[in-house]
C-alpha cells in the first residue's frame, strides 16, 4: 500500500495492515492491454457511428479508390507498361500525333509532348496523398494545442500566438511560396511542412480558439478547476476534447487546401514538382490547349475532375467524423 | 481599446519587417537588376549603387525603408517606370476591396440563408443536394471552374464580357477616366446601402405587423435605386458605370460559388446544436411560427462560429484574390503582386505586401470588435465578463 492510501485511509493508525480490506479484483492482465482493448472497443463503437452517415463512407470509399488507383502505379509500370512510352515524365510515345485522344493504347490519351495522361494521373495519386495527410496533420496538431493553450491563458500568451496569427494570415501565400521557391528547392515534402505550418500558425489557430474560448466559459471547466485539477490537465481532457470536432472538420478541410494550394501553384508554373494534377493542367494551358475547351478535353478534363473528386471526399469523411466526435450532430 | 490599436502597430511594425528581409533574402537584389546589364560599366553601377543607397549598411536602409513607407514613398517601380508604387497601388487597391467585400458578403449570405434551411430540414433531399452541390464547388479546382465559366458564359454564350476591368472600346471616348467613375460608383454603392439600411432600420418594428409599412419600405428603396440611376443618367455616366458592373459579375459570381459552401456548412453544424437548446424548445412551446424560431431564435445563436469565418475568408480571399484577379485579368492589387513577384519588381512587390497586410490588419480589428459586440460572455482580458 502507498503512502498517500494510508493517508487518506479510515484505518490509519488502528494497527498492522492485515486489518486493511484488501482490494484485489482478479485482474491478471497487464494495463496496456486493458487500455488497447478499451480503444478498440470505443473504435468499433465509433465506426458503427461513422458508418451511420451517408456523406462520410461514400468519401471513405472514393478515398479508398483513389489509395487502390495510386498503388497499381508501381505495378503498371514494372509489369504491364514499357517506362520508355508511359513514364509519366520523360515518356513519349514515337507512333502517335500529339496531344492524341483517348484511343486503346493510351486510355486517356496522351498529352502535348506526348506523355500518356493515365500514367500520370496515377503516379501523382501516391503523392498527393503524401502531400495532403502530412500537411493537415501537421497544422491541427500544432493549431488545436496552440488554440487551446491561447484560450486558456488568455494574456499574454492569448496576444503573442494571435498577434503572430495575425502576421502569418497576412501573408498572402500565394507570393510568399514563390518566394520561398526562389530561395530553396520547393518539392513536395518541404512544400506539405512550409504549408501545414502556415496554416497552423494562421487560420486554424484563431478558429480553434474561438472555439476553445467557449468551452472555456462553460461550468465544467470551473469545477475541474474546483477539484484541484492541473492547468496541462484540464486543457488536455476538458478543453481540447471539446474543439476536437471542429479540429476534424478542418483537419480535412485541410487536406482539401494543400491539394487546392499545390494544384494552384502549379498551375501558375512555380513549384519545382515534376508532375502532379495541377501540373497537368498547367502542361495544356502552357501549350495553349486551354482555349479550345470542348476539343481537348482529355488534357484538362481528368486532372481537373482528380482534384475536385479527391477534396471533395477528404472533405466529406471529415463530415462524417464529425458525427462522430460531436454527438450533437447525430441523427437522433 | 488603445492598448489594441498599440498592438495593431506592433504588429503592422514585425509584418513589415519580415516583408524587408524576405524581399532581402529573394536572389537578385534590386541592384543587380541594375548592374547585371554588362553595358553599364563600372564605374556607372558604383554611381548608381550609390545613388540608390544600397552601399550603406543594411539596418540603415531598412531605417530609410520604414520612414519612407509612413510618409507615403514606396519607391518608383521597375516594370512601370517611372510610375510611383504608391500611384499604382493606390489606384488599384481599390478595386481589389470592392470585388472582395462584395464577393464575400454576397457568399456569406447565400451560406448564412442556406445553412439554415438544410439545418432545419435535417435529412430531407434539399439537405443532401445542398451538401453534394456546395462541397463540389468548394472543393473544385479554382483558376479551371473559374476558366469554364468564362468560357461559358462569355465565350460561347456572349452574355458577360471577357475578363478586363473595362471595355476600351467604349472608354475612349469617355469624357471621364475610369478611376474617377469607379470612385463614383463606390460613394454611390456606399450611400444607397446606407440609407436602404436606416429605411429598414426606421421601419424595423412595422415590418413584421403590417403590411403597409413593408410596401413603404420597399417602395423607399426603390425609390433610392431610382435617384442614383437618375443621377449617373443625367451626369452621362451611367453606361459606363454598368459596363463597370457587367465585368464585375463574372468574377464575383466564382467567388461566390467557391466560398459560399463553407458558410453553409459550418452554418448547418453550428445550427445543428443551437436548435437543441432549451430557449428553442420554449420559442416551439409557446406556439411561434416555425420560421420565427428558426430565424429569431436558432439562427441568430447559431451565427458566431460562422462569423469567425467569415472573417477568416476576408483573409483568405485576399491571397485566392490573387488566383481570381489573374484569372479574370482584374486589375487589383493581387495581380500587380503576382506580376511584379515574377518579374522581379521588388519596390512594386514590397509595397503590394504591405498593403495587403494593412488591409488585412484593419479587417481582423473590426472582426475582433464585432465578435465581442456579437457574444458578449468573451471578453478581451481572458477573463469571463460578469453576469449582467
Amino acid at each position: 500500500m502507498r503512502m498517500t492510501d494510508l493517508a487518506t485511509s479510515p484505518n490509519v493508525g488502528r494497527g498492522p495492515e492485515e486489518h486493511l480490506p484488501r482490494f484485489d479484483p482478479g485482474i491478471t492482465e497487464p494495463i496496456w492491454k486493458i487500455r488497447w482493448k478499451m480503444n478498440m472497443r470505443s473504435l468499433a463503437q465509433n465506426w458503427e457511428i461513422f458508418k451511420e452517415s451517408r456523406v462520410g463512407m461514400s468519401g471513405l470509399i472514393i478515398i479508398i479508390a483513389f489509395g487502390i488507383f495510386g498503388l497499381l502505379w508501381p505495378i503498371m509500370i514494372s509489369f504491364v507498361w514499357d517506362p520508355l512510352i508511359y513514364h509519366p515524365v520523360v515518356g513519349f510515345d514515337p507512333f502517335l500525333m500529339h496531344p492524341s485522344p483517348p484511343a486503346a493504347g493510351h486510355l486517356l490519351g496522351t498529352d502535348p509532348i506526348g506523355r500518356d495522361i493515365l500514367a500520370q494521373l496515377m503516379f501523382s495519386t501516391g503523392r498527393e496523398f503524401l502531400l495532403g495527410v502530412l500537411s493537415a496533420v501537421i497544422s491541427v496538431v500544432v493549431g488545436t494545442f496552440i488554440g487551446a493553450m491561447a484560450a486558456y491563458y488568455g494574456g499574454f500568451t492569448d496576444t503573442l500566438f494571435m498577434r503572430l496569427a495575425d502576421i502569418v494570415m497576412l501573408f498572402p501565400f500565394v507570393p510568399l511560396l514563390v518566394v520561398i521557391g526562389s530561395m530553396i528547392r520547393l518539392g513536395i515534402l518541404p512544400f506539405a511542412i512550409i504549408l501545414g505550418f502556415l496554416e497552423a500558425f494562421g487560420g486554424i489557430t484563431v478558429i480553434l480558439k474561438a472555439q476553445a474560448l467557449q468551452v472555456k466559459v462553460r461550468p465544467y471547466i470551473d469545477a475541474a478547476r474546483v477539484a484541484g485539477g492541473s492547468d496541462l490537465h484540464i486543457i488536455r481532457a476538458h478543453i481540447i476534447p471539446n474543439v476536437l470536432p471542429l479540429s476534424f472538420l478542418y483537419m480535412m478541410f485541410n487536406v482539401t487546401g494543400a491539394i487546392v494550394s499545390e494544384a494552384t501553384l502549379s498551375f501558375f508554373g512555380i513549384l519545382n514538382i515534376d508532375m502532379s494534377w495541377g501540373m497537368m493542367i498547367h502542361t495544356a494551358e502552357t501549350a495553349g490547349y486551354l482555349f479550345d475547351f470542348g476539343k481537348f478535353w482529355w488534357l484538362w478534363a481528368p486532372s481537373g475532375f482528380f482534384i475536385t473528386l479527391f477534396c471533395a471526399a477528404f472533405y466529406m469523411v471529415g463530415r462524417g467524423l464529425d458525427e462522430v466526435v460531436n454527438p450533437r450532430l447525430r441523427k437522433r | 481599446m488603445l492598448g489594441r490599436v498599440g498592438q495593431l502597430v506592433l504588429t503592422l511594425l514585425i509584418y513589415m519587417t519580415m516583408v524587408y528581409f524576405l524581399m532581402q533574402a529573394m536572389p537578385g537584389d534590386i541592384s543587380q537588376v541594375y548592374l547585371a546589364n554588362p553595358r553599364i560599366p563600372q564605374a556607372a553601377r558604383q554611381e548608381l549603387k550609390k545613388q540608390l543607397g544600397l552601399d550603406r549598411p543594411p539596418v540603415l536602409q531598412y531605417l530609410s525603408y520604414i520612414k519612407n513607407f509612413f510618409t507615403g514613398n514606396l519607391g518608383v517601380s521597375f516594370s512601370h517606370y517611372p510610375r510611383p508604387v504608391w500611384d499604382i497601388l493606390i489606384e488599384r487597391l481599390p478595386r481589389t476591396i470592392v470585388l472582395f467585400v462584395t464577393a464575400n458578403c454576397l457568399s456569406f449570405y447565400v451560406g448564412f440563408v442556406l445553412g439554415r434551411i438544410i439545418a432545419w430540414q435535417r435529412g430531407a433531399t434539399v439537405d443532401h443536394i445542398a451538401t453534394v452541390v456546395g462541397i463540389t464547388f468548394w472543393t473544385a479546382f479554382y483558376p479551371l471552374l473559374s476558366l469554364i465559366l468564362i468560357w461559358l458564359f462569355a465565350f460561347t454564350l456572349h452574355w458577360l464580357p471577357l475578363n478586363q476591368f473595362i471595355e476600351p472600346a467604349l472608354w475612349v471616348k469617355a469624357p471621364f477616366s475610369s478611376n474617377t467613375v469607379f470612385g463614383y460608383m463606390v460613394l454611390g454603392a456606399s450611400v444607397i446601402a446606407l440609407a436602404v439600411f436606416l429605411i429598414f432600420w426606421v421601419f424595423r418594428r412595422g415590418l413584421r405587423r403590417t403590411r403597409k409599412s413593408a410596401a413603404l419600405a420597399w417602395a423607399s428603396t426603390a425609390g433610392v435605386i431610382g435617384l442614383a440611376i437618375w443621377i449617373a443618367h443625367a451626369t452621362g455616366t451611367l453606361i459606363y458605370i454598368w459596363d463597370i458592373i457587367r465585368h464585375m459579375i463574372l468574377p464575383v459570381c466564382t467567388l461566390t460559388l467557391i466560398n459560399f459552401a463553407g458558410t453553409m456548412l459550418l452554418m448547418r453544424d453550428s445550427m445543428l446544436e443551437t436548435v437543441q437548446e432549451d430557449y428553442v424548445m420554449a420559442a416551439r412551446a409557446k406556439g411561434l411560427p416555425d420560421n420565427v424560431v428558426r430565424d429569431r431564435y436558432a439562427a441568430r445563436n447559431a451565427l458566431l462560429p460562422t462569423v469567425t469565418s467569415l472573417v477568416l475568408s476576408l483573409a483568405s480571399s485576399m491571397s485566392g484574390g490573387l488566383v481570381t484577379e489573374t484569372m479574370f485579368s482584374w486589375p487589383g492589387i493581387g495581380q500587380v503582386l503576382f506580376r511584379a513577384a515574377l518579374g522581379n519588381d521588388y519596390p512594386l512587390a514590397t509595397g503590394a505586401l504591405v498593403f495587403t497586410g494593412v488591409f488585412l490588419l484593419v479587417a481582423h480589428f473590426v472582426a475582433d470588435v464585432l465578435y465581442a459586440f456579437l457574444d458578449p460572455r468573451i471578453s478581451y482580458t481572458g477573463q469571463p465578463a460578469a453576469e449582467g
